[in-house]
């Protein structure tokens, strides 16, 4: 077919015209509707958001590694108000930390899992020729884009960007600068973004499943998708409520989150009052905790596709991995208050919350047990999506298993709000689903792209990750057990108790900067293989069995020439008497 | 490779795409107001006192009534499609529109009522729920309103080149008008008579 | 569906008697509330005939009453989010520690 539609590899010339006719150059390339090109604009822009969402870590590194040092090199670039004389400001490492914390979740990984795997991968896994809702794709990615935007120019507002956390727990966030108000917009579009999004997902895949294609025989990945767009239809407007309350809070003089006789610098606020700070918790939370699962999903979705087609063996255990997802998707919306154990909740509530939060880590565990059993006698080929997706697995168990004294309310008295928390969170969604999704690009790849990364450059990205991720992560756990709080801004150097913990901040620090070094060969390999790497010989270099290795690699506009049927289950690997390793889910019985 | 589903229903989950996904839609919605539903029983619950009376019963009924009559009117222009009947759709069509507008009229005279009073959504929780909830409410009012205004207008076309298509979104437009009846049916007595 | 013109005659009449229902209803509703109930009992009795206005609406104008198994699932599954998020947080309040 000839329209190609990915970066940069523009097909043969246009001397021939086919049914459709020719879109211009814009229309082709920046407001297609075609699901592979808004999945790899989505891709594109979430990596280049995780990169700088890292880049603001890095300097906050700094920091916590030498409080009060100049920054190095780039020092002077912040300004006056933000790091005077290159020596970091306590407002500037809070935009820092909000910021982080903000672009990593919502404007690098999101996107790029849901709004890039999902866009491009799951179309092609189902057999259909793009979304169900074109149009709406591409208007859920240029929504995204403009929040993303404001998201940046918000450092540029007078007082810098927002500085009260991700989270922007109020009355401090409703009295905070005009950052956080373009914190409040930008989310918003984001968030009408992601709802865009999540109605085309579930959509297409009840909608647009090839003939065969039941829902037990649907790739992994492909239900991933399925739950996290739910998680995402439902939690989420809570929390667009939410901010236009707190937008409201700011602007209107309303009093949703500001109790009355809150005093500011001294001085009573003269708004009325009567407001409830734990109601912006609550909302926030509400969506919140799902939007955690959003975050592993389709992790989880991506290692389950890459282990079974390097064990060549099927997944063991689909059924109940199914059931599971649904069960955890379900379970996700019950247990939002284990983020607000030391909010003064009482025993009942706090019962509650514990109990629906152990329930939910069950699930997991099947999910990751499965994933570990299909291991089992397998002939492992360890190409780099395979080493990323094996290395997410004892990840994702460390961040599991971290999880589970925070979910308890005893434990969670001592440990909340110190750097553990932030070493669970980090392993889950960092050595976790950052891996995964890596492991996912260097699979997916000749899929988009007719061509293979390097495979040097993907192995040095491995080793070079996942040493220094563990050194990054793995002391916060030491650090919170010993009591260091997070968000300080000198990295807790005043505290008595925090001093014998201080010297893996330099640890920290090092592993973070080396880590960032170890991405390079990341970039210049993604970029430099668009036009350099090594070609696929044919569409299915990795011999997959699902529908997606069908197409042509790129696939072109409408994907299929004929509509693929689906003849058997998702990983019919090394199946007795068959004539190859694998039988494809869309290639019929043999006569 | 055509887009299926879009017009005919596919068999097994007897829908077509659109229906679906204004489904799925009006499920968000029901959580974002469900969210400020929350807001409100929380914000009085914790209140130690709470006004009665502030609000206009009578504007409020008025409004009621005009809003449900809106989505008969509505329902009416999508069945006058489906009995091929283009001349009723487009008076009941229109007849929504207006309704619509004089729900929003009525409003804009309550608001300013309040207004002049000094009752803005900064005077107490009560205004500032009440015209939170009113406001997104009457947002999605006039969102009705620009969808039914392109369907009386350049969206008319659809129904001479595909009309099961254009009865499809017509559909569709009513799920979404009867949705914002059915908030308002709830909002009603929450905000003016409890 | 409805593209036989005898059903959606038949419909239309289901329209008008389910509009007629919904004006009586909001009369009573305005009617109970002039009694001033203690206040529990005049949300229960709010919510109940708002409840019953609003199963109409649904049943009847968005035709939920004779929709899809897919779409009663989705709704289902809403409904106990919306009342999760209704009431948890002022379960929370009231059983908040005090000082």
């Amino acid at each position: 077919m000839d329209n190609a539609t990915t970066l940069g590899t523009v097909a043969h010339g246009h001397a021939h015209e086919h049914a459709h006719e020719e879109l211009g150059w814009w229309r082709t390339y920046v407001f297609s509707v075609d699901h592979k090109v808004i999945g790899i604009q989505y891709a594109v822009t979430g990596l280049t958001f995780l990169l700088f969402g890292f880049t603001l870590m890095m300097i906050m590194r700094w920091q916590l590694a030498y409080p009060g040092r100049p920054i190095p090199l780039i020092g002077t670039w912040f300004g006056q108000d933000k790091a005077p004389g290159g020596i970091m400001l306590p407002e500037f490492y809070n935009q820092l930390g909000a910021m982080h914390g903000t672009i990593m979740v919502f404007l690098g990984v999101v996107p790029l899992a849901v709004g890039g795997f999902g866009n491009f991968v799951m179309p092609l896994q189902i057999g259909a020729p793009d979304m169900a809702f074109p149009k709406i794709n591409m208007m859920s990615y240029w929504v995204y884009f403009i929040g993303g935007v404001v998201m940046l120019l918000s450092f540029f507002a007078p007082g810098g960007a927002a500085q009260s956390g991700w989270t922007s727990y109020t009355p401090l966030s409703v009295i905070a600068t005009s950052g956080q108000t373009w914190w409040l917009f930008g989310m918003i579009f984001l968030i009408t973004s992601s709802l865009l999004g999540s109605i085309n997902f579930i959509v297409t895949i009840i909608q647009l499943r090839a003939k065969g294609l039941n829902y037990m025989r649907l790739p992994f990945f492909v239900w991933a998708q399925f739950v996290t767009s739910f998680l995402l239809l439902l939690a989420f407007p809570p929390l667009e409520a939410a901010g236009v309350l707190q937008l409201m809070d700011r602007l209107a003089g309303t009093s949703f989150f500001e109790p009355s006789g809150l005093v500011v610098s001294g001085k009573v606020l003269t708004n009325a009052g009567g407001g409830n700070p734990l109601l912006w918790q609550h909302l926030f939370w509400f969506l919140a905790h799902p939007e955690v699962y959003v975050l592993i999903l389709p992790a989880m979705g991506i290692v389950a596709e890459v282990i079974a087609n390097n064990t060549r063996k099927p997944l063991w255990g689909y059924k109940a991995m199914v059931y599971s997802l649904i069960f955890l998707g379900f379970m996700s919306f019950f247990v939002w208050a284990h983020h607000m154990f030391m909010t003064g909740m009482g025993t009942a509530m706090s019962a509650f919350f514990q109990t629906t939060t152990m329930i939910i880590s069950i699930p997991s565990v099947v999910i990751l047990t499965s994933l570990l059993l299909s291991l089992w006698g397998a002939s492992i080929r360890f190409t780099t999506p395979m080493l990323f997706a094996l290395a997410f697995l004892p990840m994702f168990g460390i961040g599991g298993l971290t999880g589970l004294p925070l979910g308890l309310a005893p434990p969670d008295i001592h440990l909340h709000d110190t750097y553990y928390v932030i070493g669970h969170f980090h392993y889950v969604v960092a050595p976790g689903t950052i891996l995964a999704l890596f492991a996912g690009i260097y699979y997916w790849y000749p899929k988009a792209t007719g061509r293979m990364m390097n495979d040097m450059l993907g192995r040095i990205h491995f080793w070079g990750t996942f040493v220094c991720i563990n050194l990054v992560f793995m002391p916060m756990f030491i650090q919170g057990l010993g009591g260091m709080n997070r968000r300080m801004y000198d990295g807790g150097m005043q505290y008595a108790h925090n001093q014998s913990l201080l010297k893996w901040n330099v640890v920290i620090g090092m592993a973070a900067w080396t880590m960032g070094l170890f991405q390079l060969p990341f970039i210049v390999n993604f970029l430099w293989s668009i036009k350099h790497g090594k070609r696929v010989e044919n569409d299915n270099p990795w011999q997959a069995t699902t529908v997606e290795w069908s197409a042509p690699s790129p696939p072109g506009h409408g994907n299929f020439a004929i509509a693929p049927v689906v003849y058997r289950g998702p990983y019919e690997y090394s199946v007795p008497g068959a004539p190859k390793d694998f039988s494809p889910q869309f290639e019929p019985e043999r006569a | 490779m055509e887009i299926p589903y879009i017009v005919e229903a596919r068999p097994d989950t007897g829908l077509h795409n659109g229906k679906l996904g204004i489904w799925l839609f009006l499920a968000s919605e029901v959580m974002l107001f469900g969210a400020l539903f929350s807001t409100y029983i929380l914000l009085r619950v914790g209140a130690s006192e709470w006004p009665h009376g502030d609000l206009s019963v009578l504007l409020g009924t008025i409004n009621t009534i005009i809003l449900i009559a809106s989505s008969v009117t509505m329902v009416m222009a999508w069945a006058s499609l489906k009995l091929n009947d283009w001349g009723k759709h487009r008076l009941y069509l229109a007849l929504t529109f207006v309704l619509a507008l004089v729900f929003l009229v009525n409003k804009y005279f309550e608001y300013s009522e309040h207004l002049t009073k000094g009752e803005g959504p900064w005077h107490s929780t009560f205004f500032a729920i009440y015209f939170t909830l009113t406001g997104l409410h009457g947002l999605h009012i006039v969102g009705g309103m620009v969808v039914m205004a392109y369907f009386l207008g350049p969206g008319a076309k659809l129904w001479k080149k595909n009309p099961d298509q254009f009865a499809n979104r017509i559909e569709a437009t009513g799920l979404y008008w009867h949705f914002v009846d059915l908030v308002w049916i709830f909002l009603f007595p929450v905000l003016y008579l409890l | 569906m409805h593209s036989d013109p005898a059903e959606v005659r038949k419909s239309v009449r289901s329209y008008i008697t389910v509009f007629v229902m919904l004006m009586v209803f909001t009369i009573i509703t305005v009617g109970v509330s002039r009694f001033h109930f203690a206040v529990p009992l005049a949300i229960t009795v709010a919510l109940i005939i708002a409840a019953m206005k609003g199963s109409m609406v649904a049943g009847v104008f968005m035709h939920l009453s004779h929709e899809r198994q897919l779409i009663y699932g989705t709704l289902l599954l809403t409904a106990a989010f919306f009342f999760m998020l209704l009431f948890l947080p002022v379960l929370a309040y009231m059983d908040r520690v005090r000082y």
